[in-house]
């Protein structure tokens, strides 16, 4: 059952090859037969087979949407109500959420089956889940590897086939990198598209929650159902959700697909740049054509994004205190002391570096220096875009620099870590939409991922080059040896 | 540049995290490390670019000043780590 798409599990269902309780219960199962990937925080069986019986009566009662009764992993950055949401994080110990994050009230809607809560970097802070408290989570594809981050229990589980789907987010390249880097597909859509009440915020300018899948087909069948106007996050956008579902059988031909020369430097590994070579071959093949473009701000991408990510994140993470959920330090002299030992305790290290960064360029005398500095190549950055895409209506490039590197390679650099994200995090910057695409395997078998930018609002683009780019290549087709 | 240990102590004192001399050496030469990565953004001319806050400088929508949510004290403090009588307890400010 497990090497079904979500759109092949859909028709299963509706034809009643097997009821959703069957299938929850094969994905309960293999998640506990793969507990060594560590993909999940927490699972959640019994809540998962009630909502499976409650899917199973609605199909039965033609009552069903497309995605009921279909398994799905949510990342532990959602909110759940009555169950433990950690982010990651020791912080937030025994915190078991009073309230549902708009993003799962909408999945729960369509009557899918939460199987439980992926394992992600700490915050979200991080490009390997190796910062997670719950500890390191392992590539199906080579499990010496990382399977990428933040989102990399998100991808881990559906490269592993431990459910077909799962809700993921990007600050800076959650959603893509580990996409990439498990051979599946993820998109992050337009800043205010997704809402994100009830989604941890992280750095709150550049969060937006995505879905990570196997193929486009199942993305734009997600996106639709997670996307949308909400009043309760003030920046969530009042604007009509295109059906994307209906243009992804669209021609390609004719489509312009800008080429940043700044994305085919000499950072790209070799097996890399020439899968992505390929992979523009093939779109051209479908009629596209291709113009090169530039974006000659994009070096500095790096260096804007670690200044506005942990200037807002020190912000945002102000708010964990010990007082009113989470963690509390043992022991203390005063409230100040509370707080002090309660945050030093429960943040892991990456987080409380990137809270001392934000701290820093947020104090008094370095304002201007640095974090009104970084804004305004924000605006360059986001200008370097809108004058590509008068040229062409995507932008194509390699998802990241390399493939999947080994467990505890990067630990002791966060700024080589930092560099895995210098494809993605300028898209962030801009708010527009990304996704990243199997493209490819190196010599030692790893994925390599295909990404695609598109203008802002213009999900529906992206997705229709990948579902063409997808019906004629097989790589997500692939399945990591020993999870097929 | 470089960040010393005092400046680590006096970030970490303003962001409330407890630290200590070797932490804050330990700190100290990370964040010179990272801080010279955001020092890169110096090769650019920004001359008189107006700061973006917000991606296509989307403006936070107002809202009416209306009670919408429910009264869910009870739940709330359900969960926290020391809570009575409706009140949140934390070591005492005044004495």
């Amino acid at each position: 059952m497990h090497e079904k798409t979500v759109q092949q599990h859909a028709e299963a269902l509706k034809k009643g090859e097997y009821s959703s309780v069957e299938l929850t219960t094969h994905y309960l199962d293999r998640i506990k037969q793969h507990e060594s990937l560590n993909a999940f925080i927490t699972t959640t069986e019994s809540q998962a087979l009630e909502q499976a019986e409650r899917a199973d009566k609605r199909i039965q009662s033609g009552d069903a949407t497309t995605l009921t009764g279909i398994p799905i992993a949510q990342k532990d950055i959602f909110c759940t109500k009555g169950v433990l949401t950690t982010c990651g994080s020791k912080i937030l110990e025994g915190f078991i959420s009073p309230y549902d994050a708009t993003v799962i009230t909408k999945i729960n809607d369509q009557g899918m089956v939460m199987l439980g809560k992926t394992n992600m970097d700490e915050f979200a802070m991080g490009s390997s889940n190796e910062t997670s408290f719950y500890g390191p989570v392992q590539n199906p594809w080579d499990t010496g590897k990382v399977p990428g981050g933040s989102s990399g229990g998100s991808a881990s589980a559906v490269a592993a086939r431990l459910a077909p789907v799962a809700s993921a987010t990007d600050t800076g390249g959650s959603i893509r990198q580990p996409a990439a880097f498990c051979g599946l597909t993820g998109i992050k859509p337009s800043y205010g598209r997704v809402s994100r009440y009830g989604m941890i915020a992280f750095a709150s300018s550049l969060d937006q929650a995505g879905i990570i899948t196997r193929n486009a087909e199942d993305a734009a069948l997600m996106l639709q159902a997670m996307s949308g106007f909400d009043a309760r996050d003030s920046t969530s956008l009042d604007l009509e959700v295109p059906d994307y579902m209906a243009t992804l059988e669209d021609s390609i031909a004719g489509k312009t697909i800008g080429l940043p020369k700044e994305f085919f430097g000499d950072g790209v590994d070799s097996a890399v740049a020439d899968a992505i070579q390929l992979a523009i071959r093939e779109l051209e093949a479908l009629g596209a054509k291709t113009v090169e473009v530039e974006l000659p701000n994009s070096e500095v991408g790096i260096p804007c994004y670690y200044v506005l990510a942990p200037a807002e994140a020190s912000s945002n993470l102000s708010r964990f205190d010990g007082v009113r959920y989470g963690f509390r330090a043992g022991e203390y002299d005063d409230l100040n002391d509370m707080y002090e030992q309660t945050r030093a305790e429960g943040f892991g290290e990456e987080v409380q570096r990137r809270i001392m960064i934000g701290t820093y360029v947020l104090s008094s005398g370095y304002y201007d220096a640095y974090y009104i500095k970084a804004q305004k190549l924000r605006r360059m950055i986001s200008d370097d875009f809108t004058r590509a895409f008068q040229k062409c209506d995507l932008i194509a490039g390699p998802t990241t620099p390399g493939t999947a590197f080994p467990l505890a390679d990067k630990n002791d650099d966060p700024v080589a870590m930092y560099l895995n994200d210098i494809f993605t995090n300028s898209v962030n910057l801009a708010g527009l939409p990304g996704i990243s695409v199997g493209a490819g395997l190196d010599e030692a078998g790893l994925p390599i991922g295909l990404h695609l930018i598109g203008k802002y609002l213009d999900e529906s683009t992206i997705l229709n080059v990948a579902h063409q780019y997808q019906k004629v290549t097989d790589w997500h087709l692939k399945a990591p040896g020993g999870f097929a | 540049m470089s960040i010393t240990s005092d400046q680590i102590t006096h970030i970490a004192r303003l962001a409330r995290l407890k630290t200590d001399p070797e932490k804050s050496e330990y700190y100290a030469a990370q964040l010179t490390r990272i801080m010279n990565l955001v020092e890169q953004m110096n090769q650019i001319d920004i001359g008189d670019t107006e700061p973006m806050s917000h991606p296509q400088d989307a403006g936070l929508r107002l809202r009416a000043d209306a009670v919408t949510a429910e009264d869910q004290r009870e739940d709330f403090q359900s969960i926290a780590p020391n809570a009575k009588d409706g009140l949140y307890l934390v070591p005492k400010v005044i004495e």
